[in-house]
């Protein structure tokens, strides 16, 4: 049956058809869905690991011993998991093993644009790359077959524009799953250098014969147009762009294979028209392959390294008519993401704002605290990167921000990599004051359980780390838990905590307002008789609260009751 | 059927309900036997952002994104967020609006005015608006989240499918105990 899939259902899909039988992936943008997917499915076993390295491993794990199995997650997840990435280079692989990554150009959801191909050279493994949800959930499929054969882990890549765009797939039959019972090799799985110096000439052997592989497999394409001069190479979504604008009249080398590339294929193509072009979204990394076999190629000359590609890119490209829509003289003000009206971690922002706190902050929907005009976080930089950062920026200046730094992270951002930064602000003692923004769920992604919750990726009972217990373990003796709806409280136990001379940890702790398990308070309302315009209620950056002749007014589509602005009106307006 | 690729963009403000929209329409377009292909955006840009989907179909359809100049329907489920995308409209493409004003978090600060004549200057350059009071429709329907299916229901008169098939697909998509009021607001969208 016809099915309209995200690539990453189609992804999900094509790795159960193909015998993935165990998943673990900690969620990212955009590849969360992938393991939400396979999830829905009994067949495989799929978990939530707190992180992207512990996800790998686990995935390396269930191959060795014998079940095919795959991990996804975003491109900069794959920096996390990059330390056993290059040495499953070296081990390869008992039953097949994928790791999914999605990298995220223009950066709808990200914090930067890198392009995870230079994983794939790097680390010298195969790299699959489809055009759509069809050809993922085939490229997934063959992707164990091509993994075993070679004795590799595969990398699967997509982009926004391929994990996020439904197109039309057919479900196949899964295939039959070859036995691969568990036989202890110490020569080939334990990478002492004894081990690893056998095994690195493997890898370059293996590489010899993927390149080999590129040249005749059909996971690579040509798509020659008699008589075209401009022969076009590209892959992933690049390919769509220019098969739409330019699909009739240039011949194109499709690449399904982005890792190792093709050498003869690539001079054969070349050879059959008189100008070469390589359309690739991010970092030059066909071009320059092209350009290091003697090929003449053009590419960064005429596209960006920055951001997407569309039609009308490729069309200036290559000199061909671009449409243009209405202009209007007005401009429209823009309309950034925001925390949402009701959020739990605007309350201890507008705390740490008015006590003008420099903060260290973390990945997730609290960056959104640095915008304006909360204006709340100073540094945001990866994942984990506020408890370790602020130990640093407290230590090395003998403590004398400490009564005016914070370091923010949530609750499962703590979890994949805040714990051992703890643990260094307890060996290392340093007077830190971190706050755990404490939602209760893997928010931004689109509410993933986590080890804090108490729910498995099912939504079944799992054991659930008690973040006051953990805190103790680690060295941490001050632990307070607030509530960021109570304003009072949070000022009160933040300076409490600011003030005192030791490492400590506040507990910010409400779930996020859009869980279903979260019951909207009646919206409150302001009156117009009472309401000053003193603007108070403003510097909270609630979206539902706005100034609409010239009185404050709060939007009952959008308010859910929290109560944070009645805290903060002088005037007594705000009410139910 | 139209061999032509139809190009429509749905854009509001996160947490409007976009993407039940593009999986309604996903739905009819496949059973109508359209090829098709829907890209949307999740994560960061769904914390009250301005929101971007883009839905295609024709007999084959290639890219999955739509570009400027080239959009045929665009569906606003907030006043200005049409107007944003005014370059994609193309120069016979229709604006459906929804005139709910939602303030942007720099008009909230007063950094910036929100243009609340903007579809007025739309239809000065020769644009196609079809502007409606969708959120009081849905509201009439029993629930303000219909709002996305009022405009779909809006979006029904321009497209070649029959209202029936459109209802068809919202009980396949919407749970059951919402039905009632989204065939309620699909049908006063229809009507407005």
């Amino acid at each position: 049956m016809k099915k309209l899939m995200i690539g990453n259902e189609a992804l999900a899909r094509g790795l159960f058809e193909g015998g993935c039988r165990f998943i673990s992936s900690y969620p990212g943008t955009p590849s969360t869905e992938i393991t939400e997917f396979a999830a829905k499915n009994d067949a495989i076993t799929c978990e939530w690991a707190p992180n992207e390295k512990v996800a790998c491993e686990a995935a390396f794990g269930a191959a060795l011993a014998g079940v095919r199995s795959a991990c996804a997650m975003k491109h900069v997840g794959l920096n996390v998991a990059a330390d056993p990435l290059f040495t499953l280079s070296y081990t390869g692989v008992n039953a097949g093993m994928v790791i999914c990554v999605a990298d995220d150009p223009a950066m709808h959801s990200s914090q930067n644009e890198q392009d995870s191909r230079h994983y794939a050279i790097a680390a010298k493994v195969p790299m699959l790359e489809p055009a759509d949800s069809a050809e993922a959930l085939a490229f997934a499929k063959r992707a164990y077959e091509l993994s075993e054969e070679y004795d590799t882990v595969v990398l699967f890549r997509t982009c926004t524009r391929i994990a996020h765009s439904q197109s039309i797939v057919k479900e196949g039959e899964p295939v039959a799953i070859p036995e691969k019972p568990y036989e202890k090799n110490i020569a080939k799985y334990v990478m002492m250098p004894g081990n690893a110096k056998k095994r690195h000439p493997f890898v370059e052997e293996r590489t010899a014969k993927l390149t080999a592989l590129a040249e005749t497999t059909d996971f690579n394409r040509e798509e020659l147009v008699d008589g075209a001069k401009i022969g076009v190479i590209c892959s992933g979504t690049a390919y769509q762009y220019v098969k739409e604008v330019a699909g009739d009249s240039v011949s194109i080398l499709k690449l399904g294979m982005v890792n190792p590339l093709p050498i003869e294929r690539i001079k054969k193509f070349a050879a059959g028209v008189s100008r070469v072009i390589v359309c690739e979204e991010l970092d030059p990394v066909i071009e320059t392959h092209c350009k290091n076999i003697g090929v003449e190629v053009e590419g960064k000359n005429l596209f960006s390294m920055i951001g997407e590609f569309s039609q009308n890119t490729v069309a200036k490209a290559l000199g061909l008519p671009v449409k243009e829509g209405y202009t209007l003289d007005e401009a429209i003000p823009v309309r950034p993401p925001v925390m949402c009206a009701g959020c739990p971690h605007r309350g201890m922002y507008y705390t740490l704002s008015k006590n003008k706190i420099t903060v260290i902050g973390d990945i997730g929907c609290y960056t959104l605290g640095a915008v304006a005009p909360l204006s709340a976080v100073d540094s945001t930089l990866c994942m984990g990167a506020s408890v370790s950062g602020i130990h640093g920026f407290n230590k090395a200046t003998d403590n004398k921000n400490a009564g005016k730094t914070v370091a923010v992270i949530g609750d499962s951002t703590f979890m994949h990599s805040g714990i051992t930064g703890l643990v260094n602000i307890a060996y290392n003692a340093s007077n830190s004051t971190v706050i755990i923004l404490d939602n209760s769920i893997t928010g931004m992604t689109g509410h993933q359980q986590n080890p804090t919750t108490g729910y498995n990726i099912k939504g079944d009972p799992a054991a659930k780390i008690d973040l006051e217990t953990l805190c103790h373990a680690v060295g941490i003796e001050r632990v307070r838990v607030v509530d960021p709806y109570d304003l009072a409280a949070c000022d009160k136990v933040l300076k409490e905590e600011l003030a005192y001379e030791g490492p400590s940890v506040i507990i910010s702790r409400r779930p996020c307002v859009l869980l279903k398990s979260v019951k909207a308070a009646p919206a409150l309302v302001i009156d117009p008789d009472k309401c000053r315009t003193c603007k108070m209620c403003m510097k909270l950056g609630c979206p539902a609260i706005s100034i609409k002749n010239n009185k404050a007014k709060i939007d009952p589509t959008l308010c859910v009751g929290c109560d944070v602005c009645e805290q903060l009106c002088h005037f007594d307006a705000i009410g139910k | 059927m139209n061999t032509k690729t139809t190009n429509l963009m749905i854009v509001g403000v996160g947490g409007q309900g976009s993407l039940l929209a593009s999986k309604l329409l996903g739905k009819l377009l496949v059973n109508e036997g359209y090829d098709v292909k829907v890209s949307e955006v999740h994560g960061m840009s769904q914390r009250g952002g301005s929101v971007v989907t883009y839905v295609r179909f024709g007999e084959k359809v290639t890219s999955p994104i739509i570009d400027e100049g080239e959009a045929d329907f665009i569906v606003s489920f907030e006043k200005i967020e049409g107007a944003r995308y005014a370059s994609y409209l193309s120069k016979d493409g229709k604006v459906i609006v929804n005139t709910q004003e939602i303030d942007p978090m720099p008009v909230i600060i007063g950094a910036a005015t929100y243009p609340s004549d903007v579809l007025d200057s739309l239809k000065a350059k020769g644009a196609f608006v079809d502007a409606f009071d969708a959120l009081s429709l849905a509201k009439e329907a029993g629930s303000s989240k219909a709002v996305n299916i009022a405009l779909m229901g809006r979006l029904a008169k321009y497209l070649p499918i029959p209202y029936e098939k459109w209802i068809a697909a919202i009980k396949n998509t919407v749970a059951p105990k919402f039905v009632e009021i989204n065939e309620k607001a699909f049908s006063l969208g229809y009507n407005a």
